[in-house]
């Protein structure tokens, strides 16, 4: 019988969450801002098809970095959740917070278990009533949950763009500067972002059953201007 | 609630009664003929075509045999932004097929990350209808109207089905529930291709009343209790309510008009 050669847990795990964070380097980040208009989202993406912001239920969105279609996976997995929940017992029960429990539930087990960590850093926001009811949970490859207030960043590069947008961030933005903000945050000074570059969602929050809208093309590229 | 992942497989994809049924959540169907039970039942339902798209109406009764159940049931929903359903037949499962079909059309919007073509949608309820052959088979039938503006093709279009799910596209109006042969007479008569929606309010409005005379199962405006048809229109905007006020108002017309040739003929 041969023996596997003994490897620390420590070092294992170090392993694990070096290979997991190498892989969310690479990709493009994302921030997230609350401000009075509700919460806007904004995504370094040139892909007009291949989403990293979508909806998940009448005021929760869902934003993910990192490798596509493990992120994909679990955004299709949330909104069943929400879609079954909501059914069973009624759409206001519907709630970030046990949401963001069950990713990290997910993405835990399959760092601890699993032969590869998932290479994903996943944000789930519910815009409230008021501003201060804005919820935010920024949900880690480990499983590690963050609770956000006021911005976030995920991805790449992240406490440098977070430092650029935390030097003007302010909660009474309107929608259009809180994209510009983003924007210049996350080109940084070195590069400049038309429309197309970026791919923005709001969920607003005075609005009908559905807050999630996206913000894109001509429209997009009036904020910017 | 635990988050429903799936092997690639087994996954259901965008469908949403596929994922009630691998999650256990799907309803039962009857196995025996509902024969000693009184079932509450929907009835008239009308949809007529307009410049605008497609107006929309139902009265508000529900009836258990002869007696009735309710005064305030709707019949109308939107199904999404730019459709609506009505529906007529057994009150419990025709509502449990609305809501499955709201939820379903927003989980495939959610899911592929846009919304089905009208053609798809009314397919799609053609197919529920189809599934609760079974259930009406023993006494609870389920017939819809469905409705809807193709942002395509940019026209209001309207379809029918039978109890098998057969669907059927129609080109001037629809009808459904018991009173639909008086409502459909109505309507017959006063149609006209290219009218306007305001025209056609008034036609659903007026068919809907002359209905509720003939058909005992068919609620008229009640104006003691301020209980009025739910009328909507589906166009451009989107699936828009007629206001309660307005529909009122419109009723009240018509309650003069006739009181005036009662009038004129003493």
């Amino acid at each position: 019988m041969t023996m596997p050669f003994y490897v620390a847990p420590e070092q294992l795990m170090k392993d694990r969450a070096d290979f997991a964070r190498k892989g969310i380097a690479r990709g493009r980040a994302l921030t997230a801002l609350s401000i009075s208009d509700g919460i806007v989202i904004c995504a370094e993406n040139q892909s007009n098809t291949l989403r990293k912001v979508s909806e998940i239920y009448d005021r929760i969105a869902f934003a993910g970095v990192g490798r596509y279609n493990e992120f994909d996976q679990l955004r299709i997995a949330g909104v069943r959740h929400a879609d079954l929940k909501g059914y069973t017992y009624s759409r206001e029960d519907v709630d970030a917070r046990s949401l963001a429990n069950q990713y990290a539930q997910v993405l835990g087990q399959t760092f601890t278990h699993e032969m590869k960590p998932m290479e994903v850093e996943i944000l789930v926001a519910e815009v409230g009533s008021e501003p201060g009811g804005d919820q935010m949970f920024h949900v880690l490859y480990d499983g590690t949950v963050n609770d956000e207030s006021g911005y976030t960043v995920l991805g790449g590069e992240a406490d440098s763009i977070a430092e650029r947008l935390g030097q003007t961030y302010d909660g009474d933005w309107a929608v259009g500067d809180a994209v510009k903000a983003s924007s210049a945050a996350l080109s940084g000074q070195e590069r400049t972002f038309e429309a197309d570059d970026l791919e923005v969602a709001i969920l607003v929050r005075e609005t009908g059953r559905r807050a999630f809208q996206r913000i894109e093309g001509d429209e997009l590229a009036r904020l910017l201007d | 609630m635990t988050l429903p992942l799936f092997a690639a497989g087994g996954d259901p994809g965008p469908n949403f009664a596929a994922l009630l049924r691998s999650a256990g959540l799907s309803p039962p169907t009857p196995d025996t003929p509902a024969t000693d039970m009184a079932i509450t039942h929907a009835t008239t339902v009308v949809a007529i075509r307009c410049q605008q798209g497609v107006v929309m109406a139902g009265d508000r009764r529900a009836t258990a045999g002869h007696l009735i159940s309710h005064r305030t049931i709707e019949k109308v929903f939107p199904a999404d932004r730019y459709s609506g359903v009505a529906i007529a037949g057994a009150a419990g499962p025709a509502m449990e097929m609305v809501g499955l079909f709201q939820l379903q059309l927003e989980h495939y919007e959610k899911v592929e990350g846009k919304a089905l073509s009208l053609d798809g949608k009314a397919n799609q309820l053609g197919m529920m209808v189809r599934n609760n052959l079974p259930a009406a088979m023993q006494g609870f039938a389920v017939v819809p109207l469905f409705a809807g503006y193709d942002r395509s093709r940019e026209i209001g279009r309207l379809f029918q089905y039978d109890v098998t799910g057969g669907r059927y596209e129609e080109r001037e109006y629809a009808v459904g529930g018991s009173g639909s042969l008086h409502a459909g007479t109505v309507i017959k008569l006063g149609y006209r291709p290219d009218a306007d929606a305001d025209e056609m309010i008034d036609l659903a409005v007026s068919a809907l009343f002359r209905t509720a005379e003939e058909d005992s199962a068919t609620g008229g405006p009640d104006l003691v209790r301020g209980i009025f048809p739910v009328v909507a229109v589906i166009g451009a905007q989107g699936f828009e309510r007629v206001d309660d006020s307005e529909v009122e108002t419109r009723f009240r017309d018509l309650l003069d008009s006739l009181e005036t040739r009662r009038g004129d003929s003493r």
